[in-house]
């Protein structure tokens, strides 16, 4: 019944209900929208800062800049290691449209090896789609031109220009300078991850390795406004790295090239050291090999084919060859028979060409198997007499042999500053208790007074041991790098061991013996019998040297050293040790020519060139020259 | 005199001058958002301008349409959607995943938008001559009229629209006085229809958007990313913003979609909550225009009409900003003449030209 009245449509009423139903719908709109309101204030005023912090988190970024590595110079202000700019084609995935075809238009233009595109393909999945991924390294000009011309082809495709280390002498200064390679994880364990955020290369051998720390320099920061997708918008604060000091060496690449030049096809090993300061002045190693090849990153290829050369380049023999010091420790053998009064300058020895040990038949042989007859310690030295040696070092006993020895730097690290060098080794009987399990028998003091048997020593002790006899028993700390130099500031500092307290001086030493030693050494060139007379320079300077010669294998009783028969690597090491000018000595020089036979005429004439080169200074002419 | 003149210019025009300046003042102030959104881009600017000049003349046209001849095609139109809607689903093309246009070679149509229009227009017309507060046989009826559409829409998948659909009928339905009890009932009845929607009716990205609201920060790059950035512009804008064309989440590209349905996160960065506010009272402003314009209404068809498609305005304008600032679930819902896009906004302006038609038919009537 009721429902009827509901039929009639009531126009009033309708009206009515419908005022009240847009009053309510007015009402729910202004709710709403003050919920919304509430909301906002509550995003936009009591958590403000919150959102404030983030919204700058999300545009503010700290990003490292590389500071430029120290350049290096040679001692006559020669670069040895700079930085050039180098071209490498970079691509840009966001940019690209079709990879695989932009590659292959690439590849029609400019050579892409296999290596090349392994590594890219590696690269471009591990980095953001709008980084730079480096393609080829190294473009010629031609090959930049190339890419430049069809660029309308390849967008996303350029070509940048980054700094890169680069050796203008790799060869020559390999075994002293190093080189630089990509950081590697080892490495990465150790460095400051903040200073070397933004640092791909680290040295990795040498100078660049041993001096690293003032090389790299200091990182500066940019503080960048970023996008969503990591691109820079702009820079908002800079702070510019500070670039790495630049060194100066002791190294004289001169000398450097005329150590090559007068090696030849030779491999051994020579180094050069001013005796009044322990300054390293050459240290060459043959063979060598291009360090530029692993500024970045060697390919495998040429790795294997560098690990399997022939005479192993990669093998620093200047500092970690080591070589029966042979004839060459006699002087300081001589020395010490002086100073512990085994022998005098008047004393004589007969040498019928062999010496024997009481009750033993076995000879130990001089090298001149006709004998040297009545000897003095001065002839013995000159003449290079074994036997004489044999019969003082019987009296001295290999303790007191040693340590004197040891004295003169042999048979422990040197201390040079590029580090990496080995100890060699001076034998005693303690030294053979605990290695050989053996007590130390007569027969091997004999051998090691001519620096045989198991004693050995580096080039670079060698050269030291020479400095050493040369600077009056005073011993220096060899010295690679004189002093570096700040690129802003140009303030130039010695490093501090350069000039400072020596690392030791020998004793006992009286100076008329270490006189009689000397003149000893200056007649083995000098004197009408000395073993490297041939070598004697006929100039306003005279040498004071030592030769030897060290056996590579050993003959039989009755067996003859013939060279020309023995097969090249079976063939005596030829060795020199020299100092010059003899009165004012400013070079000590140890060379070693692997399998060079005799040290007279194979190794002296090296040493010569070398000391000539060094005390007749070159005209400028030849510099440029040589340049 | 002057004012009788421009009244009178306005009248003869079927535009209703007030509506107009509100409208013509919110799309300023969408034209000068979208510049700073679209990283001062001239070009994107510039269609902008020729969009709104499109919907305004569409605008124009519906409010010169008496609106007898609206009721009487009301019908009609709403069977012609739902045939499109049909047929959308049978030969529609693929756009951003979803089926939701039919390619007509020179202009593409989204018959869903026709049903913003049809739905409401249909169940105004429906109940125009039946007694109100409607009765249950009609309420079954109208029920049709909403699901019908509603469901079809919902396949397409377009959760965003068949919820306005729905919206805006049951708008209809309230204004046409629909009980308490009924509404009670139907809230009551939400809630489990929901869970059900949620466990069968919705697709994964969907409950992803959902499950998001509640915990952007657990999938900061993924689903929750917009959510966040948004959160971030309109937080680090503060109470005056950070200025107009200074906005750093918009500018650098931190906040997606900045131009089309996250376009408030720009605005909210850009002025604040001072300019919120301003911008919340003009879009209450409009809605309490068009209400009035209802009340005034002489007709049922009119009221209720007027009176669903002035509230669908607003939810329009609350799910939107709802969504940017994490208050309800990412539905693909533009801000109305602020958002960069033509469609939706052609059938906002349609709906404004009707309420001025409603206004000033009435106006002639009472004259003659």
């Amino acid at each position: 019944m009721k429902k009827k009245i509901w039929l009639i449509k009531d126009p009033q009423w309708e009206r009515r209900l419908f005022l009240n139903r847009s009053i309510l719908g007015g009402g729910i709109a202004l709710l709403l929208v003050v919920v919304l309101a509430a909301r906002l204030y509550y995003l936009q005023v009591v958590n403000h800062d919150h959102f404030s912090t983030l919204s700058a988190n999300n545009r503010l970024t700290l990003q490292p800049l590389p500071p430029t590595r120290g350049l290096i110079f040679d001692q006559r202000g020669v670069v040895v290691a700079e930085n050039i700019p180098s071209y490498t084609l970079e691509v840009v995935r966001e940019q690209v449209a079709d990879l695989e075809i932009t590659l292959q238009v690439i590849a029609t233009l400019i050579p892409i090896s296999e290596d090349d595109l392994q590594r890219f393909n590696k690269e471009i999945k591990r980095k953001r789609r709008f980084d730079s991924v480096p393609l080829r390294f190294k473009l010629s000009d031609e090959e930049v031109a190339r890419i430049a011309v069809n660029r309308h082809l390849l967008p996303g495709v350029d070509v940048h220009s980054r700094l890169v280390r680069s050796y203008p002498f790799g060869m020559l200064t390999a075994h002293s300078v190093g080189y630089v390679g990509r950081i590697n994880e080892e490495e990465l364990q150790q460095i400051s991850a903040t200073n070397y955020a933004a640092t791909t290369h680290i040295g990795k051998l040498g100078v660049e390795k041993s001096h690293e720390r003032y090389l790299h320099g200091k990182v500066g920061m940019q503080q960048v406004e970023t996008n969503a997708r990591g691109r820079i918008m702009r820079v908002i604060e800079r702070q510019e790295p500070t670039p790495g000091e630049n060194l100066h060496l002791n190294i004289d690449l001169e000398l450097h090239r005329v150590a090559e030049a007068a090696l030849g096809s030779e491999n051994g090993a020579l180094v050069a050291i001013n005796p009044n300061n322990g300054a390293v002045l050459a240290l060459v190693s043959k063979p060598s090999y291009d360090t530029n090849l692993f500024v970045n990153g060697i390919s495998s290829q040429d790795y294997q084919r560098l690990l399997h050369a022939e005479g192993i380049p990669l093998f620093n023999r200047a500092l970690r060859g080591r070589y029966p010091p042979g004839s060459t420790t006699k002087p300081i053998i001589g020395l010490a028979g002086l100073e512990y009064h085994q022998t005098t300058p008047n004393q004589s020895t007969f040498c019928p060409g062999w010496f024997s040990l009481e009750g033993s038949e076995h000879r130990y042989r001089d090298w001149n198997k006709y004998g040297h007859g009545s000897i003095s310690l001065k002839r013995a030295i000159v003449e290079s007499c074994d036997v004489y040696f044999y019969s003082l070092s019987l009296r001295l006993g290999i303790d007191q042999m040693s340590s004197y020895l040891r004295q003169f730097g042999l048979g422990l690290p040197t201390g040079i500053d590029i580090g990496d060098d080995l100890p060699g080794l001076i034998p005693d009987r303690e030294w053979k208790r605990k290695n050989k399990k053996e007590g130390w028998y007569q027969g091997e003091t004999l051998i090691t007074a001519i620096g045989q048997g198991f004693t050995l020593a580096t080039p670079l002790q060698l050269a030291n041991a020479t400095a050493t006899l040369a600077n009056n028993g005073i011993r220096f700390r060899p010295q690679v790098v004189k002093a570096m130099e700040n690129p802003d500031t140009n303030h130039y500092s010695l490093f501090p061991n350069q000039h400072a307290t020596p690392e030791g001086k020998v004793t006992p030493l009286t100076p008329s013996n270490l006189r009689y030693i000397q003149e000893s050494m200056i007649e083995v060139i000098h004197g009408e019998r000395g073993t490297a007379r041939r070598i004697n320079p006929n100039s306003d300077y005279r040498i004071a040297g030592k030769t030897g010669t060290s056996q590579v294998f050993t003959l039989g009783q009755q067996e003859k050293y013939v060279a020309k028969d023995l097969e090249k690597k079976l063939r005596d090491h030829a060795l020199f040790i020299a100092y010059a000018p003899a009165d004012d000595p400013q070079i000590a020089i140890a060379v070693i020519v692997e399998n060079g036979g005799g040290g007279g005429s194979t190794a002296a004439p090296i040493a010569a060139a070398v000391i000539s080169a060094y005390l007749k200074p070159i005209s400028s002419d030849a510099l440029d020259e040589s340049e | 005199m002057l004012s009788t003149n421009q009244s009178n210019l306005f009248s003869r025009l079927h535009l209703d001058s007030l509506l107009l300046g509100q409208l013509l003042l919110l799309a300023l102030v969408g034209v000068f958002t979208l510049y700073s959104a679209s990283n001062e881009s001239v070009e994107m600017t510039q269609r902008q301008l020729g969009r709104l000049a499109l919907a305004f003349g569409v605008m124009f046209f519906f409010a010169q349409i008496p609106i007898e001849m609206l009721q009487r095609w009301s019908l009609p139109l709403f069977s012609l959607a739902t045939l499109l809607l049909v047929a959308v689903l049978l030969i529609g093309t693929i756009g951003k995943g979803a089926q939701r246009w039919i390619d007509f070679g020179l202009f593409q149509l989204q018959p869903s938008e026709i049903m913003k229009l049809a739905v409401p227009l249909v169940l105004s017309w429906y109940f125009h001559d039946k007694p109100l507060p409607p009765w249950y046989r009609h309420l079954l009826v109208s029920a049709l009229f909403i699901l019908v559409p509603t469901l079809l829409i919902l396949d397409q998948p377009d959760l965003g629209t068949a919820l306005l659909i729905a919206i805006s009928g049951s708008f209809v339905l309230l204004f046409a006085g629909l009980r308490w009890r009924i509404i009670a009932i139907m809230l009551l009845l939400f809630i489990p229809l929901a869970y059900l929607f949620w466990l069968y009716g919705m697709h994964d990205y969907q409950r992803m958007r959902v499950l998001m609201l509640f915990n952007p920060e657990s999938d900061p790059l993924g689903s929750g990313y917009h959510i966040i950035q948004s959160k971030i512009a309109i937080g680090s804008g503060g109470t005056y913003g950070k200025g107009w064309l200074n906005g750093t989440q918009s500018h650098l590209d931190f906040l997606p979609e900045r131009h089309t349905d996250f376009i408030f996160a720009v605005f909210g960065e850009e002025f604040g909550l001072f300019g919120i506010i301003l911008l919340l009272l003009l879009y209450l402003s409009i809605v309490w225009r068009g209400l009035y314009i209802s009340v005034m209404a002489q007709n049922t068809f009119a009221r209720l009409l007027g009176g669903a498609l002035s509230m669908t305005f607003l939810i329009y304008v609350i799910i939107n900003i709802g969504m940017v600032i994490g208050l309800i679930p990412v539905v693909g819902l533009p801000l109305p003449l602020i958002s960069y896009g033509g469609s939706s906004m052609v059938t906002l302006m349609a709906s404004f030209g009707i309420l001025m038609s409603i206004h000033t038919h009435r106006k002639l009537l009472t004259n003659s």
